[in-house]
């Protein structure tokens, strides 16, 4: 679980020291986004795509109610037994249910962002159940124990080096052998015995099909599918916000996913789970954690289109040279920081200022989420929510005064430009602006109001 | 035609002869240019941290100030992104502002899309490589070039206007549009962050061989020329009024 008091521009700081390392992170990270761009520019139909993308998300959160239904019916209908859960609580004891009652002692788990926003690991593991992250990405930070730095890359943050040395500790791999073949084999040659022992598989879901109640999975590993295939009990996690209607509406989007997420054509594997295997089980819970409260925000619902594709970190500059171990909400960059505060505008509110708004995200985004807009007004609800800091408050309310007196501000203005230029630099080389190594501007003589009047009393 | 220009408050007080270059610029297209005394800041500051009051009043305030012109034309693409697309959301139904709105001008669209420019008031000669910095919110929420992000065909005001200048070599830097980090407040409240991203793309525009960088954002050019100066390095910023006004180089 995520340390939920982290403040980005505190941890972004002590991430930066180590300017190679955040470096190697930033090229690392927009070796996708290129990745991505080249992949998009093939398509000559891009911008339709999403175009079409968004049109099919907002159609359906309009009637997202009549949806779930009809996929409820569906998936009955097929067998599957659909739960409700109203919050990450009522999850975890869904699920624990389920696992009790076979009475399973170990979870194989897959691409499942939802159980970690749940916090399904610790509550399963405080009752007696192993659970086993089999992405790879996802089982090194599990090893390593901590959060997922990233919704579709988890352990980006890491090098080669830092997973040789973890496996030799966890796993019995040779010392300083950094060959990624090598560790890659290493690590499903361990997770190969914890899909052949469990009990049960949980997947995430990235669609789930009204018309058909099947659940669409997109991985590149196949541990989805060994971790549904090997063990008799399946559970989907999804939350509620994942529907499309139709299954012709499933080629839209597995052709932006991949794409947007790591600039391939498509994932290696996308499966289709419709019925629990012969004398097997399939549950698909359902969750809403919060997300019914946004879809009835004016401002915030169209950050439920999000198919948690991974781009708007790849392309946020913040986020290269932060790391997702910076935000203090499960999901980092652009999205998590709309969904953060959402969620909780006192603890997640200021991940909405960690962004220059410079729109790259709103722009690479699938489904077309206005998210750096999201972002500002995001930071009216922390402003209304009285969580800035007491300096950045006056200073607004100083500033607010000022444009309502322009002859003030000039004053002020002019006070600048005459004071700086004379303050000792040992003063101004420790504010914000100064410290991590930039200069003031120089100060010029007159101000352009100044230059203006003068210029015209001299042509009258 | 009378033009009232928008001098956003920072470059009143720190970029006087950015402001000027533009008034000189539009004057020597035989405009009638005034500056009106009564402006203030437009409130991004305000709505970028959340005070939608004071950003409301702000919007109000400057809607009352230019409402009369036939065109207010500004300097900085950021400033005029914030009044023609987030005054609405404060004062979307304010009539006074939904008919200013169209009339709200960047100085480089101004002289394309307006002006439609094919020469400038004075010929200008100036041999020198420059790279472009493609400010965030002129070129994605003002279309003051095709953003990387987009699949769509290639277009950037800045190159087009540059043509013309005479002897100017253009170049791009790697990332052709990736932010500088200075985001407003976001600069000091994340300024290891903002500083790390100024730092990056600075030397992004130095590895073109250019001798300057030249934006339409006076902002984004006074937080790479904090960092350059810090570095003692060679790299100058210019504002593209700068040098359409023959003035490059001297300031
Ligand atoms: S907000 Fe858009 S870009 Fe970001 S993860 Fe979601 S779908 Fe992808």
């Amino acid at each position: 679980m995520k340390n939920d008091n982290i403040k980005h521009a505190a941890a972004a700081a002590a991430f930066l020291q180590d300017r190679e390392q955040a470096r190697w992170h930033d090229s690392a990270i927009w070796w996708v986004r290129q990745k991505r761009d080249a992949q998009a520019k093939q398509l000559p139909e891009w911008e339709q795509l999403r175009a079409l993308a968004q049109q099919i998300k907002a159609h359906t959160l309009s009637r997202l109610d009549e949806y779930l239904e009809q996929f409820q019916r569906n998936a009955e209908a097929n067998g599957v037994t659909v739960h409700w859960a109203a919050d990450a609580a009522e999850h975890n004891r869904i699920v624990h249910g389920i696992l009790a009652a076979a009475g399973v002692k170990k979870l194989v788990k897959s691409k499942s962002m939802l159980t970690e926003e749940c916090g399904l690991n610790p509550y399963l593991e405080q009752r007696g159940i192993a659970v086993i992250d089999t992405d790879l990405g996802e089982r090194i930070v599990q090893l390593r124990h901590e959060p997922p730095s990233h919704i579709v890359m988890p352990a980006i943050h890491l090098k080669k080096e830092h997973i040789s040395e973890l496996f030799h500790k966890e796993l019995g791999t040779e010392a300083g052998n950094n060959d990624p073949t090598y560790l890659t084999h290493a690590a499903r040659a361990n997770l190969r015995e914890h899909f052949l022992s469990a009990g049960a598989g949980l997947t995430g879901v990235n669609f789930a099909i009204a018309e058909t109640g099947g659940v669409v999975v997109c991985t590149n590993e196949g541990n989805a599918d060994l971790g549904t295939a090997l063990p008799a009990i399946h559970i989907a996690s999804m939350g509620l916000e994942k529907i499309v209607p139709r299954l012709e509406h499933l080629g839209v989007f597995t052709r932006l996913l991949a794409r947007s997420a790591i600039g391939s054509p498509i994932t290696t594997y996308t499966s289709h789970f419709q019925q629990a295997r012969p004398g097997g089980q399939m549950h698909i819970v359902i969750v809403d954690n919060g997300r019914s409260d946004i879809l009835g925000s004016d401002d915030f619902y169209q950050s439920l289109r999000c198919i948690r594709c991974g781009a708007c970190m790849n392309t946020c500059p913040v986020y290269r040279r932060s790391t997702g171990h910076s935000y203090s909400y499960i999901i980092p960059g652009p999205i998590g920081s709309t969904l953060g505060p959402s969620r909780d505008i006192k603890k997640h509110g200021s991940m909405a200022f960690a962004c220059t708004t410079c729109g790259s995200c709103s722009n690479v985004c699938p489904v077309k989420i206005n998210l750096h807009e999201q972002l500002i007004l995001q930071r009216k609800r922390a402003f209304d929510a009285g969580t800035l800091k007491a300096a950045k408050k006056m200073g607004l309310l100083a500033m607010r005064f000022l444009t309502r007196h322009p002859s003030l501000m000039d004053a002020g203005g002019k006070l600048m430009r005459k004071v700086v230029p004379i303050v000792p630099q040992a003063l101004t080389q420790h504010s914000a602006w100064s410290r991590p190594g930039r200069e003031l501007p120089q100060m010029p003589a007159q101000s352009f109001k100044e230059m203006w009047q003068a210029r015209k009393e001299n042509k009258q | 035609m009378n033009v009232a220009l928008f001098i956003p408050c920072f470059v009143n007080e720190l970029y006087p002869h950015v402001a000027m270059a533009t008034a000189e610029l539009l004057e020597g297209y035989g405009l009638n240019v005034d500056y009106p005394l009564a402006q203030s800041c437009c409130g991004q500051p305000l709505s970028n941290n959340g005070d939608s009051q004071g950003a409301c009043d702000a919007a109000r305030r400057f809607t009352g100030v230019f409402k009369d012109y036939d065109y207010i034309v500004s300097p900085s693409g950021s400033c005029t992104a914030y009044v023609k697309h987030h005054y609405p959301w404060y004062i979307a139904d304010d009539a006074d502002f939904q008919a200013m709105q169209p009339r709200v001008y960047e100085i480089v669209e101004f002289l394309q899309d307006v002006l439609k420019v094919d020469r400038l008031p004075k010929p200008v000669y100036f041999p020198h490589p420059v790279s472009i910095h493609q400010s965030c919110h002129g070129l994605r929420e003002l279309g003051h070039a095709a953003p990387s992000e987009l699949m769509i065909p290639y277009h950037s005001r800045l190159e087009r206007i540059l043509q013309l200048v005479d002897g100017v070599d253009v170049r791009l830097p790697e990332r052709r549009d990736e932010c500088c980090g200075f985001g407003g407040t976001f600069s000091v409240d994340e300024p290891e962050v903002s500083v790390a991203m100024g730092e990056d793309r600075v030397a992004q525009h130095e590895a073109t061989g250019a001798e300057y960088i030249v934006g339409a954002d006076p902002s984004c050019l006074m937080h790479m020329g904090g960092i350059i100066r810090h570095h003692g390095k060679a790299i100058r910023p210019l504002h593209i009024v700068e040098i359409l006004t023959g003035r490059g180089g001297a300031a």
